[in-house]
């Protein structure tokens, strides 16, 4: 099954070079350092720390809403095309279509991480550049997972996309939401309550995306290799999540 | 991939596009553009508001804003200056972006040497307020827009209390070894403006006796302000 994992995952991204994907995101990458240079001429101190804050946050953010536009449009595509009952028609376990789409897009994840890592390190301290650069990898590659899990599941672009956007920003204010639904001064009414329950179910079944691909580790220097450690254990546990998900979806599909 | 020619477009098609333009033309000619009106400077969100919309990037969302607020004075078609501004609303959204970066030190800049840079004098104070009281939450980092608040205190203002106030409270807290000593000693210099004679040679002897100052010029500087001072109230030489 190894060989027709390797075989899909490279279609995979012969399909996300062929679609001109790499060619948009240099020009996202070129557009992102032109917007924080401007931005950087506009400040009168703190110059580095100001590009780089809007540099990273600009590349974290168009990285993810490539990756997962391009995983959502490029599987309803082969949806629609038949493309996926013709290769389920082949021997091949509904498991390695699966892995095999999975390690493709994980390719081009590392593919836009290693990109605008290179970006950021021009500005950033190298050590904290690779911290940033994994964590970007990582994101996407739960990213990518749930983008496929939401085709499996909706099959249409527009519900796909949005339900994966709606995922990754929730993901990633999920611990701001708690802050302020567990606050001591909130009144606690039982619709208060019934709201911070749902939002603490909702926080335990959700990535932490805040921790990931931190800002201020490029800003000021605070990325170790005990919080990437801790990332890897996140994104692990997560992506098995996601796969197994992925898979129930797929097992059950009368295709 | 080629185009069929322009002949192939029907003629409604063609008549229903000029309509449609002239529409947009008449429409956008027929609405002049509005003078230009300053705006107020908006009544700032709440913090946990402004986390929630930062999506996990609170740096970025407060570097966003400290552009958006430096830029406040320039907006479209007219110029409002600095000091037009609402002061006390502009101390407000600062200190959110205080709260969203803490290690920031760009907020605390606007304030001593931005909107600290006007001719009011109230309102110089009560930006340079802001970052003292914005001081004691780290003090060994927001050490510097202190220091610009006393010397502005003192040179602009013409306070020497107040300057003294804010040396003071740099000599006390911001401790650290990578304060550089002309911080620290700037107190001392400013009691011996206000004519604190004795204060001053207190701190001076405390300071050359203490061994913090290990660069023997400017030991020797310290102890020639030292002996002027002490000449002004006929104290012993060291």
């Amino acid at each position: 099954m190894l060989k027709q994992i390797r075989t899909i995952a490279y279609y995979t991204l012969l399909e996300a070079l062929r679609n001109r994907l790499i060619w948009l995101i240099a020009v996202v990458a070129l557009g992102g350092v032109g917007l924080s240079g401007f931005l950087n001429e506009m400040a009168l101190t703190e110059k580095r720390e100001i590009q780089l804050a809007l540099l990273a946050a600009l590349l974290r953010f168009s990285g993810v809403f490539l990756l997962a536009t391009f995983v959502v449009t490029s599987m309803v595509r082969e949806a629609n095309d038949k493309g996926l009952q013709l290769l389920l028609a082949l021997p091949l376990p509904r498991a390695g279509y699966l892995f095999g789409k999975l390690s493709g897009f994980s390719v081009l994840a590392v593919m836009v991480g290693l990109l605008f890592g290179l970006l950021v390190a021009v500005l950033a301290s190298p050590q904290q550049a690779i911290i940033w650069t994994v964590s970007l990898i990582f994101e996407c590659w739960i990213v990518a997972a749930f983008s496929m899990l939401c085709v499996f599941t909706f099959n249409q672009v527009v519900a796909a996309l949005s339900s994966v956007m709606g995922f990754y920003l929730l993901a990633r204010s999920i611990s701001a939401l708690q802050l302020i639904s567990n606050q001591p001064l909130a009144e606690h009414t039982p619709s208060q309550r019934a709201i911070g329950a749902m939002i603490d179910g909702l926080a335990a079944v959700l990535p932490h995306l805040e921790m990931f691909t931190r800002t201020d580790w490029l800003v000021y220097s605070t990325g170790t290799w005990t919080t990437l450690f801790a990332l890897t254990g996140q994104s692990c546990a997560y992506l098995v999540l996601l796969a197994g998900a992925a898979l129930f979806d797929l097992y059950r599909k009368n295709i | 991939m080629q185009v069929r020619p322009l002949s192939a477009v029907p003629k409604r098609v063609l008549l229903l596009l000029a309509i449609g333009l002239s529409a947009q033309l008449g429409w956008h000619f027929s609405h002049p553009p509005l003078p230009p009106v300053a705006a107020n400077l908006p009544q700032p969100p709440t913090l946990a508001t402004l986390q929630l919309a930062s999506f996990g990037e609170p740096i970025a969302l407060s570097k966003m804003l400290l552009l958006y607020l430096q830029n406040f004075d320039d907006q479209p078609g007219v110029n409002a200056p600095f000091w037009h501004l609402d002061y006390p609303r502009i101390t407000t959204w600062l200190g959110l972006t205080l709260q969203l970066d803490p290690p920031g030190q760009y907020p605390l800049f606007l304030a001593s040497e931005v909107y600290g840079d006007i001719r009011d004098q109230a309102k110089q104070r009560l930006m340079f307020e802001f970052v003292y009281h914005q001081f004691f939450i780290n003090p060994n980092q927001r050490w510097r827009a202190l220091a610009y608040a006393a010397i502005k205190a003192k040179h602009q203002l013409n306070d020497l209390p107040l300057a003294h106030r804010y040396a003071e409270a740099i000599r006390l807290n911001a401790t650290a070894p990578e304060v550089p000593d002309w911080a620290k000693q700037m107190d001392i210099f400013i009691l011996e403006d206000m004519g604190q004679y004795d204060n001053a040679l207190s701190l001076l002897d405390a300071l050359i006796q203490s061994g913090q100052v290990s660069n023997r010029g400017e030991l020797e500087l310290l102890q020639g302000r030292r002996d002027s001072i002490a000449a002004k109230v006929n104290r012993p030489k060291l």
